[in-house]
């Protein structure tokens, strides 16, 4: 069957502004639309909600911690419970165990955002700029790499690929810091065109001559890392090839003068100034972010109503990130019903999504231990479902975001459908527990929110609009309140033996039976719904 | 744990003889029971569970037809007249209710049995309560989280889900139909069974065919999610496989969607017969819950009638399917309902919860009859009179563990968690 064309444009969308506009924005641009945010954005505009997910200036997160002592091993120079990016020593013993830290950390900054597009960003520009923690290797760099990506998440996009190519992990990743003027290395010279700014698409005509050009542009980058916690890129003139650079047809057959000295790092300058003059890095960019944000495939349609005019206002505003966003997520085309509920959800997005929406409390500063312990729990989870972040497959990020013809459909296999299924069922039944600490729904607490929980069908409707994206079949809410909630019994008539029994719940809370009672058909009732395929919908 | 080691090892040889309270091993291997965990393995004998959810009227489905002007005075509202009730061959006493002419022919024929005034000690009214002391076969005042048939089947598979589907046990080792796996097969930490979710999604998956939502983008993707949810269910296959061995069931069968429960019981039977070793299977069907008009003013029609005529016909049904198939000696079926209901009718043609009610067993090889006697319904009756136990439900289960599915006695108290003497029904 032919699926209908999304067609709807650019222009600023004026339709309805309530509950479902505001969870379609928060879904896909936070980690799960958690309720009480739902209600605040509601309750404004959706100007207003834009300009704070855009604008909000968020806290830069404290950096990772020494959480990791055991048995084994006692880190001598980082007290337990400090930061690490300090160390100067790293070894076999500690590198690991940081890398975990990392991880857990990144997975912490994810679950305790704000209501701001900056972490979402954080992880676009990680699936963009890919580098795989176990090559780089050295988790100072990979820590400075990320701290890199949320600085510019949502500045300029030239800036930021100016730092990336003299950031130390891409140096080391790409092998930027092995290029030199007697043995060019093409790696970066060729993945900053085909992977960061031109792409490989129709409109990207770039050659191969090109690629050793810019790889002898390049030359000369390498990382200094005399002193572990300064670890940085620098340009040593020594290396770089002082020649001239001749580019092909694509980039106007234009030549970067070859430059002496440390003049020569200015290089750099001129080869991103070539790169960006082509309109085709701005379309690039926004296919992405329109696969990240709306729908995985651009069609005819969308290339020509959205990518090119999305593009347009990405040049115009001399690649500044915040502009092209802005437009996008305003869109009639964003809001298109169309367009809702039709990206399969990442693990990330699944994962965190699904502790936000349900206000999992994690264990706080105090219990770092079992803080880290835990959050590194649902980073492990993702990385079962194919989502390690700090480690994706490749240089190319994960094929959710580029592989014809499946694209998002990849997170879905019958490895990890499975699992998707298991996890959800695990944080109802038992969730995880590190010590004392234990991270879990709470069925009753997050249904005490709601707005009628006494009534079996408002209850359903509110938890279906909650956690779809999609409408549900009326049957299927039909079966929930009749299979789960009241258990065979049928009709309006039934109704009522869920309502006594919430009702006896808020009433009689010692009453230990009927509290069982709710709590489990609570339970049955999320991890049915939670098992349903339209859960991975977002 | 320790216990099934231990009998374990004494089957391999180890003689300890005096830890089962001085009987000597050799009379104990002399018994069909230690040898039982592997004769339930093996032989392919099948309980099908129906549960009739709501609290089944027992005094309009079974009537004490020998207290004939006490039942009328007490329900002068839904009485059912005494020349259209349905007589049982050798039981003039009892009759059943007009709308089970199929369950009536079974039981004249010797196929169906009915245990009278099932309960439990300190029932209780609460519809939810009620059906989790049913379902995990625990005392009133006790809560247990698993259910009496998942223990059972924990008994038979300890390492489940380790290593499942292997060669010895491919199969499901229980089937619901309905989306949820009911509490009765949940085990004390996994649940044993599988959830076929309902009739059309047991044929879509049995074609191979998903909810064509494909009319937009979300649709397409969750299309592919569905598709790919069946095949990566782990029994799916051998679900399809079995169903697909079977490819004519028997023509009684009501048409798809007239019967809901008959449209669950054909699923059941056609896995049966297509040679799954599942042990257990539950199906459901609601709506007992009759506080009010449960008859029209001809007392044999109305919503209680229409119920019972679905049980009686899908029962009726199933027992000639599973000759067509060939299979009916391996099956047995029961029913049970969170309860039965008050004696006197309410002034809204209805009746409120009450305590003890039939369970009505069949099958080729159980004993016919009716077990117990007709409750004794006052002469006055009160409001809130119930028909007290004539037997504890567990005693049902003990008599289906031990001489159905060959249980040792110890390992049928174990999972019932107390004595309770069998009930002659198979």
């Amino acid at each position: 069957m032919e699926i209908p064309a999304v067609t709807s444009s650019l222009k600023k969308y004026k339709g309805k502004w309530g509950p479902p506009e505001v969870k379609h924005l928060l879904k896909r641009t936070l980690f799960g639309a958690r309720k009480e945010d739902i209600d605040l954005f509601a309750s404004k505009s959706l100007r207003h909600t834009i300009q704070h997910l855009l604008h909000t200036e968020e806290p830069t997160p404290a950096p990772p911690i020494n959480h990791y002592n055991d048995e084994k091993y006692t880190d001598e120079e980082i007290q337990a419970g400090a930061t690490w990016i300090t160390a100067t020593k790293l070894n076999g013993m500690n590198s690991g165990r940081r890398r975990n830290s990392f991880k857990a950390w990144w997975l912490g900054c994810m679950l305790n955002q704000q209501t701001t597009l900056r972490e979402k960003m954080v992880l676009f520009w990680h699936n963009h700029f890919a580098t795989e923690m176990k090559t780089v290797d050295n988790p100072t760099m990979i820590y400075k790499h990320n701290v890199l990506l949320r600085q510019y998440a949502l500045g300029n996009f030239k800036a930021m690929v100016r730092a990336i190519t003299v950031d130390a992990a891409m140096l080391k990743y790409l092998n930027g810091n092995a290029n030199t003027r007697k043995a060019p290395d093409e790696n970066y010279g060729r993945e900053l065109q085909e992977l960061f700014t031109v792409g490989k698409g129709p409109g990207s005509q770039y050659t191969e001559e090109d690629v050793k050009a810019a790889a002898r542009v390049l030359t000369g980058f390498r990382i200094n890392n005399k002193s572990l916690p300064d670890i940085h890129g620098v340009f040593d003139a020594g290396r770089h090839d002082e020649s001239d650079k001749q580019f092909s047809a694509f980039y106007n057959n234009q030549v970067i003068k070859g430059r002496k000295g440390k003049e020569g790092e200015a290089e750099l300058d001129e080869l991103l100034d070539l790169i960006f003059r082509q309109p085709e890095v701005a379309r690039f960019i926004c296919r992405k972010l329109y696969r990240f944000f709306v729908y995985h495939q651009v069609d005819e349609a969308s290339e020509k109503n959205i990518i090119e005019p999305l593009a347009h206002t990405f040049r115009q505003n001399n690649y500044d990130i915040k502009p092209v966003l802005e437009r996008l997520l305003s869109s009639r085309h964003f809001f298109d019903m169309g367009n809702r509920g039709s990206i399969i959800k990442s693990p990330v997005d699944l994962a965190v999504g699904l502790c936000r929406e349900f206000n999992i409390t994690f264990p706080g500063e105090e219990s770092y231990v079992e803080q880290y312990n835990c959050w590194f729990n649902i980073q492990t989870i993702a990385s079962q479902m194919q989502q390690n972040i700090g480690d994706p497959p490749n240089v190319a990020g994960w094929p959710a975001y580029y592989q014809e013809p499946l694209y998002d459909k990849s997170w879905i296999s019958s490895d990890t459908l499975p699992k998707r299924t298991a996890f959800t069922d695990r944080m109802v039944n038992n969730g995880f527990a590190r010590t004392s600490k234990k991270i879990l729904i709470d069925p009753v607490l997050y249904t005490k929110q709601l707005s009628a929980p006494g009534d079996p069908n408002k209850l359903i409707d509110e938890l279906a609009a909650l956690l779809y994206a999609v409408e549900l079949p009326v049957e299927e809410k039909q079966y929930m309140k009749t299979g789960i909630l009241l258990q065979g019994l049928q009709g309006m008539a039934s109704d009522h033996y869920w309502t006594d029994a919430w009702n006896k719940l808020l009433e009689k809370p010692a009453d230990a039976a009927n509290v069982r009672n709710v709590t489990n058909k609570l339970k049955n009732l999320l991890k049915y719904m939670m098992s349903l395929p339209q859960y991975q919908l977002m | 744990m320790k216990r099934r080691q231990f009998l374990r090892n004494t089957i391999s040889g180890v003689v300890l003889p005096t830890f089962l309270q001085g009987i000597s091993l050799k009379a104990l291997a002399g018994t069909p029971g230690l040898h039982a965990r592997h004769a339930v393995l093996n032989d392919d004998r099948v309980l099908v569970l129906i549960q009739l959810a709501g609290g089944n009227d027992g005094i309009n489905t079974v009537i004490p037809f020998d207290q004939y002007s006490a039942y009328t005075a007490a329900r002068p509202n839904i009485y059912l007249p005494a020349e259209k009730v349905l007589r049982l061959n050798g039981f003039d006493a009892t009759a059943f209710n007009p709308a089970m002419v199929n369950m009536q022919h079974l039981f004249n024929e010797g196929r169906l049995g009915v245990v009278q005034a099932v309960s439990y000690p300190k029932p209780n009214f609460s519809h939810f309560r009620a059906t989790d002391i049913w379902m995990s076969g625990s005392d009133s005042d006790k809560v247990v989280s698993s259910g009496w048939a998942g223990r059972f089947l924990q008994d038979i598979y300890p390492q489940f889900p380790d290593n499942f589907p292997n060669e010895v046990m491919p199969d499901p080792l229980a089937i619901q139909v309905g989306a949820v796996v009911s509490t009765a097969l949940q085990g004390p930490l996994f649940t044993m069974g599988m959830a076929i979710s309902n009739p059309a999604g047991f044929y879509k998956l049995v074609e191979g065919k998903v909810n064509v939502n494909a009319n937009s983008r979300w649709g397409e993707q969750l299309d592919y999610i569905e598709l790919m949810s069946q095949k990566t269910d782990q029994y799916a296959t051998v679900i399809k496989n079995a169903a697909q061995k079977v490819t004519a069931q028997s023509p009684v069968w009501p048409a798809a969607g007239k019967n809901p429960l008959a449209d669950q019981l054909k699923i059941v039977s056609r896995l049966i017969a297509g040679g799954l070793k599942t042990k257990v299977y539950m199906v459901s069907t609601g709506s007992f819950d009759t506080h009010a008009k449960q008859t029209e003013t001809d007392t044999t029609t109305g919503t209680h009638a229409k119920l019972l005529q679905r049980v009686s016909e899908a029962i009726g049904a199933f027992m000639a399917d599973l000759q067509f198939l060939q299979t009916e000696q391996r099956v047995m079926g029961m029913t049970f309902s969170e309860f039965g209901r008050r004696i006197k009718s309410n002034a809204s043609g209805g009746t409120d919860h009450g305590a003890a009610a039939p369970v009505f067993y069949f099958g080729h090889a159980i004993k016919p009859g009716i077990v117990g006697a007709n409750p004794v319904i006052p002469e006055k009756v009160n409001v809130n009179d119930n028909v007290p136990m004539q037997f504890d439900f567990r005693s049902l289960y003990t008599s289906v563990l031990q001489n159905w599915f060959n249980m040792p006695a110890q390992d049928v108290q174990q999972i019932l968690m107390g004595d309770f003497a069998p009930v002659p029904i198979i």
